[in-house]
């Protein structure tokens, strides 16, 4: 058999074939055999983890790698896309959902219809992977609203009220974004009469600009926009993602928000669109004003992980900065936050997770002095606090760093101002978590509560090791990985390393 | 070019639909709309005028024909707007079982 990198393309499809061979057997034998829905969804996320750190060295060098779906050579049939940008984001989405999945064993013992979770997870998990590896515009929207969907269901789960009203408005301004994106895609297609990735960049290049390309840049940025959460879309997310059980708030802030919006919006605007200075500086305007009002809106609040999701808003601000900023260091820098804010966001999510667990509430002014019961919920959530607040050691400090270096690099003062401002607010919002929770005055009341059990321990440990070393990325002998990823988007050759790698 | 008028209003209606209505069930209606509006733009961005379908037969020769991919492209999101509306309507009957009532100005329990 041959070994070579460019031959092992038919390893692609199977990042959307494992979760949606687990979604189908956990639904069809999940209720009979019991452990089965654990097994199966961890044995899935692992093996979709281990196939994505695999793909690293697929893709080493800047290679690309092509899967013609059904042998159908690009700009005909679909094709899925394998580059730099993809595994970066395949890596950062499936080693959280694995984490995730490991702490839902224990955690997801208090609902009832154990495998129907499992199967809305591993079928948000195929569309997630899906939009991350197709190179078919209608294909992506196909994915997107598997994805959406399946989130929609899964942050109603519990069917209390407040679920079923935070759902309820989380499907109707998601199926609106939908729409737009849908027309965009239209409008695109009409315009360029093909749907390929590639062929649309391609077509698009050797057309003179036109007003309507201007539109359709509007439309996908709404529609994504409010995906991601920025923050003139923003008003579903507080209420959406506290509403989910807790691992599925740190899958939906932790990476869902991120594929659906940001990797989306990177992929269309950097490699088909194309960017000019208009654009970059609303992407700026946005990641601004989303990192100002998230964090303001976020010191206020007193449920834990309502604040947590506000704090999702603002973190994603930073992310578009660095990506706005179109430098390759900018870039640089919001990736590795969209890395980081991943990881340690999905953390605080299963602390929350873990006090509401023990405790049975999410109120911040009902715990206290949890720090002597429940130690390594506290000793976690502390690593992930200071990684969000950019306290030197932790993952969050360097990439905060590198943005605001870059803000620095272009002259842009006032973003790197309100970037400073935004993080010593997080800081802020965050002491008075660890003083109201973990600190403190231990009450009566709370005597009888234990620490979580050993699979949401393991989870929470492990993601917090990872988020003390990922600092660790920026050394030159893993900086590759990053540095690749950012040519993808920077480089502007999408379509030739396609065509090139589909022969 | 009035087709594609049409397709605008049917938009404007949805949208207004959407943002104005207080009762759950005629926002579910208006996300339809917009559904419908898109969908059927897509398939005027196919249509051809006297363009008929690309099926191949003997001694026939086609010479202006409709762009055959919008119309399978709509089919997927038909399927798609089945499944949302499926959902949406089933979180409805659920609200009304908890709130009862579908006037969405009175189910706010969350806030902030």
């Amino acid at each position: 058999m041959n070994h070579e990198p460019r031959t092992m393309n038919y390893l692609i499809p199977f990042f959307t074939i494992i979760p949606l061979g687990a979604a189908f057997l956990i639904s069809l034998f999940g209720k009979r055999i019991k452990g089965l829905p654990d097994f199966l969804a961890n044995l899935g996320s692992f093996s979709l983890l281990a196939l994505s750190l695999y793909s690293i060295f697929l893709v080493i060098g800047g290679r690309t790698l092509v899967y013609k779906v059904g042998g159908w050579a690009p700009p005909f049939g679909i094709c899925m896309v394998l580059d730099a940008l993809s595994t970066f984001m395949l890596v950062t989405v499936n080693l959280v959902s694995f984490l995730v999945t490991v702490y839902c064993i224990n955690y997801m013992e208090k609902y009832s219809d154990k495998y129907k979770f499992y199967t809305l997870f591993m079928l948000m998990l195929a569309g997630m992977n899906g939009i991350i590896i197709t190179g078919d515009l209608f294909n992506l929207f196909v994915f997107l609203e598997i994805a959406s969907i399946s989130s929609y269901a899964l942050v109603a789960f519990g069917t209390e009220a407040e679920e079923l009203e935070a759902s309820f408005k989380y499907a109707v301004m998601g199926s609106v974004a939908s729409s737009f994106i849908l027309l965009g895609i239209a409008l695109l297609y009409s315009y360029t009469s093909t749907l390929n990735m590639a062929d649309i960049s391609g077509v698009l290049a050797e057309k003179q600009p036109a007003t309507l390309v201007n539109f359709i840049a509007v439309l996908f940025l709404a529609g994504f926009g409010l995906k991601a959460a920025l923050v003139p879309f923003h008003a579903w997310l507080p209420d959406a993602h506290p509403s989910a059980p807790a691992p599925i708030s740190a899958m939906l802030s932790g990476v869902l928000i991120k594929v659906l919006g940001v990797y989306a919006l990177m992929r269309i605007f950097f490699n088909l669109l194309g960017v000019n200075n208009t654009i970059l500086s609303l992407f700026l305007f946005l990641g601004a004003i989303s990192m100002l009002v998230g964090v303001f809106l976020a010191i206020g609040q007193w449920d834990f992980k309502r604040l947590l999701a506000y704090h999702s808003v603002s973190q994603i601000g930073y992310v578009i900065l660095g990506i706005g900023l179109g430098t390759p260091l900018g870039v640089l820098g919001g990736l590795f936050h969209l890395f980081n804010h991943s990881l340690f966001k999905s953390l605080l999510f299963l602390n929350s997770g873990a006090v509401d667990y023990s405790l049975g509430t999410r109120d911040l002014q009902k715990m206290g002095g949890l720090r002597e019961k429940m130690p390594v919920t506290a000793a976690t959530n502390l690593i992930a606090s200071m990684s969000i607040a950019g306290v030197p050691p932790f993952n969050g400090f360097w990439s905060k760093l590198i943005i605001i270096l870059a803000c620095l690099q272009v002259n842009r003062f006032g973003y790197a101002i309100c970037a400073v401002l935004a993080s010593i607010l997080t800081l802020a919002s965050f002491m008075k978590v660890q003083k109201y929770a973990f600190l403190g005055k231990f009450s009566e009341k709370l005597k009888t509560i234990k620490e979580v059990p050993l699979a949401m321990k393991l989870s929470m440990v492990i993601l917090a090791i990872i988020c003390i070393f990922a600092g660790a990325l920026l050394l030159p002998l893993f900086k590759g990985f990053l540095d690749s990823a950012v040519n993808v988007l920077l480089l502007n050759n999408y379509k030739e390393a396609v065509f090139k790698a589909a022969i | 070019m009035s087709e594609y008028l049409l397709c605008l209003f049917l938009l404007c209606i949805g949208l207004y639909c959407v943002l104005r209505k207080r009762n759950i069930i005629k926002i579910i209606i208006g996300l339809g709309i917009i559904e419908y509006a898109v969908n059927l733009f897509l398939v005027l961005a196919g249509y051809r005028v006297h363009g008929r379908a690309p099926i191949l037969a003997k001694d026939q020769e086609i010479l202006n024909i409709v762009d055959p991919l919008p119309q399978a492209l709509v089919l997927t999101s038909i399927v798609i707007g089945l499944a949302i509306t499926a959902l949406v309507v089933a979180i409805a009957i659920r609200i009304y079982e908890k709130y009862g009532t579908f006037d969405i100005t009175k189910i706010r329990r969350l806030r902030g």
